[in-house]
């Protein structure tokens, strides 16, 4: 075989994985553009035959319309939630990821044990005794208490991520920074911290994804405007008899470009967050 | 002035005692190299200096100061380190002047000190670059720099050249002591490389478990080692030590028996440290055991024996030989080589006034006085 056509049949195993992949994601945003006919219609039109912006219209309750979703309620609720949580958890991941990294200290390893441990039990398993004492503390349906929970599922992770970066700058960059006259807090800051950037940046970007897209904990936890995320919000679209499967697909396009372009902005990070085994120093 | 004193410092982790409360003065612009194989203490003891460890007792003196219980960047020391540690986000210049500016130095001064120290180890090409655009003889170089311009106290060193290869670590090896001429601070340097701590100290502290077993000038730790160990560690090709058994030679005095029937005298200055069955071990520089018209002088008094030579290692101007006397293996050397054959017998001078004697059991140097 000759290496042009090798090269075409990699190209083309290539676009058929990339397809199996982005075949969905491609036809929710397309369905959003579409009317709920075409998308119903049998049999189905494959190739979009009208374009239209009249589902966001319809979303924003924009001109005549039978649903009005206060999308924008729910934007706030989730950027609010999503923001809040990844800092909290970036905070806490950043000093408990160094202190695990760094220092020595009693029941070191049982604690990050504990810490994995807790990763390997399915969110939803807790869904209801956190609904119970949410509800005892009166959480239920507050921002505060969803934060709360995301905080709770994204800090192993965030430790954990972070930990393995901070391993892997040399500790004697710190000691000579201290020794250069840093104090250990200006060593951390001036000297680890930044090299720690990329792993910090990608356990950002993880923490917020699974905040800004968690459905099952923020369904059970959340009742009205005051918290529903927009993932909840999605279901407001079913109704008794009929789903508007063009208003949702509509608003899962809302809920996907904010998540695409942040992964865009941090997405040099990203790269480097992964391949920071290259880098010494 | 700045003196650094150590007094019955010790080091503990846990229950574990790994640096025992050792004595040490080092002077004033002194060059003191701590030598000794992996897990001696000698980095310890180094970090204990730099701040880098808490010490679990005794006391250490920077100049009249105190320092036990201050910060690194209150010891006024700046330390070079095994990995150069450079701050990889941080350009040649930005490392340099990396100190300076946490001290708040206004940046003028900062961008002479800085443009200064460049020179001194001809970074300036480099300035801008970031370390990891740099070869290993680089960021060594820039390391040192790094130290250098904040001109300490005290420099610390952490073997900072056994990351290089064998050429550059000897062209690296001049820099240090040209440099330590040139800025003439204290310098305590760490190294497990004998070679190394010769060439470069005026002072080595030969260090084992913990323990310091010898300090002295490099002529004084190689001629007059204190015990087996040092005699071992220090001197390359290393000394050969043999087994023997002190006997009454009737008119000859004491001697020493050794493997296959050879017989050597006491020397006359040990003759009072000695008696008669006691457990020797002597010890036999390469350098002292020639092959008959090839040593370095034959003057003094001398004894002689034939020995099989098994393999033989040119190096040019000269030739160790190997042999073996009983079961041990013994390294002699041949100045003015000629080729030597497979199993050829030659018969070996040993030059009896540089000979060295230990006790058996306990390791330590018998041979009385130095100059003795």
């Amino acid at each position: 075989m000759s290496t042009q056509t090798k090269a075409i049949i990699s190209w083309i195993v290539t676009f058929i994985v990339m397809l199996i992949i982005t075949m969905p994601g491609l036809w929710v945003i397309l369905s959003g553009f579409r009317p709920l006919q075409e998308i119903l219609a049998k049999p189905a039109i494959w190739i979009p035959q009208r374009l239209t912006l009249d589902n966001f219209y319809a979303i924003f309750g924009i001109g005549e319309t039978q649903i009005a979703i206060p999308v924008l309620a729910y934007f706030r609720n989730s950027i609010i939630i999503a923001t809040t949580s990844t800092a909290i958890a970036i905070i806490v991941g950043i000093s408990g990821g160094y202190a695990f990294a760094r220092y020595r200290f009693k029941f070191k390893d049982t604690l990050f044990l504990g810490l994995m441990l807790s990763r390997t039990v399915p969110g939803i398993a807790l869904s209801l005794p956190v609904f119970i004492v949410w509800a005892r503390l009166g959480w239920i349906d507050t921002q505060f208490g969803l934060i709360l929970v995301y905080v709770a599922l994204n800090v192993p992770f965030t430790i954990w991520l972070i930990d393995g970066f901070f391993r892997q700058i040399p500790k004697e960059l710190a000691e000579a920074a201290e020794v250069d006259g840093c104090t250990r807090w200006q060593a951390f800051w001036k000297i680890e911290f930044p090299l720690a950037k990329s792993g910090i940046a990608s356990a950002g970007i993880f923490a917020f994804l699974t905040s800004w897209n968690e459905f099952a904990l923020a369904s059970n936890l959340t009742r009205s405007t005051n918290s529903k995320t927009l993932p909840v919000g999605l279901t407001d679209f079913i109704a008794q008899f009929t789903t508007d499967w063009a208003g949702m697909c509509a608003m899962a396009f809302i809920i996907i470009v904010p998540a695409l372009i942040l992964t865009f902005l941090v997405q040099k990070h990203l790269i480097a967050g992964l391949t920071f085994g290259g880098v010494k120093g | 002035m700045t003196e650094v004193s150590l007094s019955q410092v010790v080091k503990r982790y846990g229950q574990l005692e790994v640096v025992h409360a050792i004595d040490l003065e080092i002077r004033h612009s002194e060059f003191v190299v701590l030598v000794g194989p992996s897990g001696c203490g000698k980095s310890t003891t180094l970090r204990m200096i730099a701040g880098l460890e808490e010490i679990s007792g005794g006391t250490i003196k920077i100049g009249d100061k105190v320092v036990n219980k201050l910060a690194p960047r209150d010891r006024n020391i700046s330390m070079v380190f095994q990995n150069y540690a450079l701050y990889p986000h941080m350009t040649v210049r930005d490392n340099l002047g990396f100190g300076l500016k946490i001290a708040k130095h206004p940046e003028s001064e900062i961008q002479n000190r800085v443009e200064e120290a460049a020179e001194i180890l001809g970074l300036g090409m480099l300035m801008d670059r970031l370390p990891a655009a740099l070869s290993g003889g680089q960021r060594q170089r820039v390391a040192m720099g790094r130290a250098i311009v904040r001109n300490p106290d005290v420099f610390l060193f952490d073997e900072p050249l056994s990351n290089l290869d064998a050429k550059l670590r000897v062209q690296m090896r001049t820099e240090i002591k040209k440099l330590h001429k040139r800025v003439n601070n204290t310098i305590v340097y760490v190294t497990h490389d004998q070679v190394e701590a010769m060439t470069l100290a005026d002072r080595i502290v030969i260090m084992r478990d913990g323990h310091i077993e010898q300090v002295g000038t490099p002529l004084e730790v190689f001629d007059h080692p204190v015990n087996t160990f040092v005699a071992s560690f220090i001197g390359s090709p290393p000394m050969n030590q043999l087994e023997g058994k002190v006997v009454d030679g009737g008119k000859s005095g004491l001697q020493i028996t050794l493997a296959d029937n050879i017989l050597i005298p006491v020397p006359k200055r040990s003759k009072n440290r000695v008696s008669v069955g006691q457990d020797i071990t002597v010890g036999i520089r390469p350098d002292d055991l020639t092959p008959v018209g090839h040593g370095m002088k034959e003057d003094g008094e001398t004894v002689s024996f034939d020995l099989t030579v098994s393999i033989s290692e040119p190096l040019g101007t000269e030739t160790i030989l190997f042999s073996s006397i009983g079961a041990k293996e013994v390294q002699g050397k041949m100045l003015n080589p000629r080729p030597i054959e497979l199993d050829e017998r030659l018969t070996f001078n040993l030059a009896m006034d540089r000979v060295h004697l230990f006790d058996a059991a306990s390791g330590q140097n018998v041979l009385g006085d130095a100059n003795g």
